[in-house]
C-alpha cells in the first residue's frame, strides 16, 4: 500500500512541486543583501580593527614603552625601542606593529596600563607597496589623532561592561 | 525619398530569383540571430538575478542601473581573455567543437514560426529537422571533451554523450505525440492545429507528454539538476574545462541560445506558439479588452519567458541528480510514459475526440 | 545549375570523407569521417528532395548510432601497431572486396550506358510531403515487411537487454525507490519494551 502510495506519489512530482513553492515562495521575500558600500552592518564599540596610538589632552603621547604590550603579543607582531627623553620620561623611538603577523586578538589593548595603543572599528584600509603593512609610531599617532573623537565614544560606550 | 525607395524596389525586382531569395534569408538570418543573441545575453543576468532573489540575495546589481549592464562586462571580459590551447590536444577539433554546438544551437531557429507564416524555412519535415540537429548537437560537447586531451573533460563528455542520447529517445516520444495530434511535421501547422482558445493547446491532452518533453529539454540542455556533464562539484567544469576566452563564450552562448530554443520549442508544440490564449473568448469582442484576443509575436515571446523562467526556478530549486538516477529515470520512467500516453493517444485519434483529434 | 554545384561539392566531401574513414590512422578520426560522410549524404538526399530519409540519417546514424560508437572508441586504447600485423595476409580477401565493389559500380555505369534508365526524380510542389507519401507506402503495400522488420528489431532489443540482465552475486546497488520510502521510526531504529533491572540484592533506586 505505501509502495503505491509513494509510486503515484513520484509520478506526480508532489515533493518536487512543494520544493517549487518553496522557492517560488522565497522569489517575493525581503532580500537581506547588504549592498555594501552604501550599506553598513552595525558595528560593536568593541570591534578590533586598525590600531592607533591615542595622545593625552595635552597633546602628550601617552606611551611610556613598558613594553607589556610587546610581551602579551600572541604573533609577535610588535617591536619596541625606548630610550630617555631630556625631561627623564620614558619615551618610545621605534613602535612598530606588522599588520600581517597581528591576528587583531585585542591583547595588546587589554595590556596598556595607560591606554596607548587601542584598536579602532576602521576595517577600510589597505595596502599597496611591500612595507607599508608595518605600523610606524608615527602613523599610528595620526590615526590616532585623526580618530579621538571615534575612539572616545566607543571606549566610553563600552566603559560601563569593563 | 520616395523617389530612392521607389528606385531601391525597382532595383530590387530586377536582381535574379536566386539572389532575391539567398539576400532575403540573410536579412531573416540576421534579424534571428541578433535579437537571440541579445537574448542569451540577458538571459544570464536574469539567471544571476532570479536565482539569487530565490535564495534570498540580490545578485549583480552594480554594473549599470539594476545590473542591466552586467551582460556587456562579462562579455568584454571574455573577449580579451586569452584562448589557451592545452598540450596534445587537437587543435582543430579542439577548435571546431564551440562552432558545432553554436551552430546547432542557432541553426534550429530556422523552422521555429514566429508569427503566422513568419518564418525563415516553412520546412514540410521542421519538426524532424529540429530533432536532427539537437542530435548533432551532441558532438560539439563530445568532440570538446575528446579533443580538449584532460580527464576531467572527457568523463564530462561521455557523461554528456550518454545522457544525451537517452533522453533524446523520450523527447522524440514526446514529439511524436505532438505530431500525431496534429498530422503535421510543420511547425506553422501544428500552431495552427491549436487554434482556438486555451483548452485547445496540444498542453491538456498530453500533459504527460508535455512534462516528459519538458524534463528531457533540461536533461537536453545539460542544465541543473541534469547537468553532470559540467558537475563542477565532480569533475571540475566537465567538458569545458580546459576552454578559455571566445571558445568557453561560444559554448556558453550555446548552452543558452539552447535553453531559449527548447522554450520556443514547449511554447510552440504545446502551448500554441503565437497565439493568444484567449483567442476564442468572444465576450471579449466588444469590449476595451479585444486586444488581447489578438494572436502576435508578443504571445510567444510571453510563452517563451515563462518557460525560462522555470528553467531557472529547477535550477535554483533542486541539487543535481545522481548519474545512475538520470539513467534510471531516462529509460525505466520515461520512456514507458511516452509509449503509454501515445497509445492511449492513438486510441484518441481514432474515436477523434474533440476538440482536439477532431 | 546550382543543384549541380552543390552536388559536386558534397559528392567530393563525401568522398574524401570515405578515404578519410579508412586511412586514418586514429579511429576516433576514422569515426568522425564516417560522421561526415553521413551528414553529406543527407546532404545529397537532400537534394533528391527526399528531406525524411535525410533527416532520419541525420537522427539515427549520426545522432546515436555514431555517439555510441564513439563512446566505445574513445575508451578503447589502440594499439596501431598490432592492428597492421595481419595486413599481408588479409590483403588478397579486401583485393577480392574491393574487385567486386568495383565491377558493382562498373556494371551500374554500363547499364546506363546501354539506356536502361533508373529515373531522376521529378520535381515537386513546395507543398508536396515527401515524408507522407512515405508513409502511406509503408503502411498500405510493404506493411507486412515492415512489421516483420519491427518484429525482428524487437526481438533484437530484448535478446540484447536479456544478455545483461544477469544478477551476480556479491555486488551491491541501490534501489532510489526504496531509499525515498525509508521511514525513519518504521525502518531505522527499533523501540524495545523491557522491564527496568534492579541490583540483585540491592533496595529500591
Amino acid at each position: 500500500m505505501s509502495a503505491v502510495r509513494s509510486w503515484i506519489k513520484s509520478l506526480l512530482l508532489v515533493e518536487l512541486f512543494q520544493g517549487l513553492a518553496l522557492t517560488g515562495k522565497l522569489f517575493f521575500a525581503h532580500k537581506v543583501t547588504i549592498r555594501y558600500p552604501e550599506e553598513h552592518i552595525p558595528k560593536s564599540p568593541r570591534y578590533r580593527g586598525l590600531h592607533a596610538q591615542r595622545r593625552y589632552a595635552n597633546g602628550e603621547e601617552r606611551c611610556i614603552a613598558c613594553k607589556l604590550c610587546e610581551a602579551v603579543c600572541p604573533a609577535l607582531a610588535i617591536t619596541i625601542d625606548s630610550e630617555q627623553r631630556e625631561d627623564g620620561t620614558r619615551r618610545t623611538t621605534r613602535y612598530d606593529i606588522d599588520l600581517f603577523k597581528c591576528i587583531y586578538c585585542g591583547f595588546c589593548e587589554e595590556a596598556c596600563p595607560v591606554d596607548a595603543i587601542v584598536e579602532t572599528s576602521i576595517t577600510e584600509f589597505h595596502f599597496e607597496k611591500r612595507g607599508e603593512q608595518i605600523m610606524t609610531k608615527e602613523k599610528l599617532l595620526s590615526i590616532g589623532e585623526k580618530y579621538e573623537a571615534q575612539i572616545a565614544a566607543e571606549r566610553a560606550a563600552d566603559a560601563l561592561y569593563r | 525619398m520616395t523617389a530612392a525607395l521607389h528606385n531601391l524596389l525597382l532595383h530590387w525586382e530586377a536582381l535574379p530569383f536566386g539572389w532575391r531569395l539567398t539576400l532575403r534569408s540573410l536579412g531573416g538570418i540576421i534579424a534571428i540571430m541578433l535579437p537571440l543573441i541579445l537574448a542569451v545575453a540577458y538571459l544570464t543576468l536574469a539567471e544571476r538575478r532570479i536565482i539569487g532573489f530565490m535564495q534570498v540575495r540580490m545578485g549583480p546589481n552594480r554594473v549599470g542601473p539594476w545590473g542591466l549592464l552586467q551582460p556587456f562586462a562579462d562579455v568584454l571580459k571574455l573577449v580579451f581573455k586569452e584562448v589557451i590551447l592545452p598540450t596534445n590536444a587537437n587543435r582543430f577539433l579542439f577548435l571546431t567543437a564551440p562552432i558545432i554546438s553554436i551552430t546547432t544551437a542557432f541553426a534550429a531557429w530556422a523552422v521555429i514560426p514566429f508569427g503566422n507564416g513568419v518564418i525563415l524555412s516553412d520546412a514540410n519535415a521542421g519538426l524532424l529537422y529540429i530533432l536532427a540537429l539537437s542530435s548533432f548537437g551532441v558532438y560539439g560537447v563530445i568532440l570538446a571533451g575528446w579533443a580538449s586531451n584532460s580527464k576531467y573533460a572527457f568523463l564530462g563528455a561521455m557523461r554528456s554523450a550518454a545522457q544525451m542520447v537517452s533522453y533524446e529517445i523520450a523527447m522524440g516520444f514526446a514529439l511524436v505525440g505532438v505530431l500525431l495530434a496534429s498530422h503535421s511535421l510543420n511547425l506553422n501547422q501544428i500552431v495552427l492545429g491549436q487554434s482556438g482558445n486555451i483548452g485547445h493547446w496540444y498542453l491538456w491532452p498530453l500533459l504527460p507528454l508535455f512534462m516528459v518533453y519538458l524534463i528531457s529539454g533540461v536533461a537536453e540542455t545539460n542544465r541543473a539538476p541534469f547537468d553532470v556533464a559540467e558537475g563542477e562539484s565532480e569533475i571540475v567544469a566537465g567538458f569545458h574545462v580546459e576552454y578559455s576566452g571566445t571558445a568557453f563564450a561560444a559554448f556558453f552562448l550555446a548552452e543558452y541560445a539552447n535553453m531559449i530554443l527548447i522554450s520556443a520549442l514547449a511554447a510552440t508544440l504545446f502551448c500554441g506558439g503565437w497565439l493568444s490564449p484567449l483567442q476564442g473568448w468572444s465576450w471579449l469582442a466588444g469590449t476595451s479588452l479585444t486586444f488581447l484576443t489578438k494572436t502576435g509575436f508578443i504571445w510567444f515571446a510571453l510563452k517563451i519567458c515563462m518557460f525560462l523562467y522555470v528553467f531557472l526556478w529547477l535550477r535554483a530549486t533542486f541539487p543535481r541528480y545522481r548519474y545512475d538516477q538520470i539513467m534510471r529515470l531516462g529509460w525505466k520512467v520515461f520512456i514507458p510514459i511516452t509509449i503509454l500516453w501515445l497509445v492511449l493517444e492513438g486510441l484518441a485519434v481514432v474515436l477523434k475526440i474533440s476538440p482536439w483529434f477532431a | 545549375m546550382a543543384a549541380t554545384i552543390v552536388f559536386i561539392v558534397l559528392a567530393a566531401i563525401l568522398i574524401g570523407a570515405a578515404l578519410g574513414v579508412i586511412t586514418a590512422r586514429n579511429p576516433v578520426h576514422a569515426a568522425l569521417f564516417l560522421v561526415l560522410a553521413f551528414v553529406t549524404s543527407a546532404g545529397l538526399w537532400l537534394l533528391l528532395e527526399a528531406e525524411f530519409l535525410a533527416l532520419v540519417l541525420v537522427l539515427v546514424y549520426v545522432g546515436a548510432v555514431m555517439v555510441l560508437f564513439l563512446f566505445v572508441v574513445m575508451m578503447l586504447d589502440i594499439d596501431s601497431i598490432t592492428l597492421r600485423q595481419g595486413f599481408v595476409r588479409y590483403a588478397p580477401l579486401g583485393v577480392v572486396v574491393a574487385v567486386i565493389v568495383l565491377l558493382e559500380i562498373g556494371y551500374v555505369v554500363w547499364t546506363q550506358k546501354l539506356g536502361v534508365t533508373f529515373g531522376t526524380p521529378l520535381p515537386h510542389p513546395a507543398a508536396f510531403s515527401n515524408t507522407r507519401e512515405l508513409g502511406n507506402v509503408i503502411y498500405t503495400s510493404y506493411a507486412y515487411p515492415f512489421e516483420i522488420a519491427a518484429v525482428i528489431l524487437l526481438v533484437g532489443i530484448i535478446a540484447a537487454i536479456t544478455l545483461t540482465l544477469r544478477r551476480r552475486s556479491g555486488t551491491r546497488h541501490q534501489d532510489p525507490a526504496k531509499q525515498v520510502r525509508v521511514s525513519a521510526k518504521r525502518d531505522r531504529i527499533r523501540i524495545v519494551k523491557m522491564p527496568s533491572e534492579r541490583k540483585p540484592g540491592g533496595g529500591s533506586p
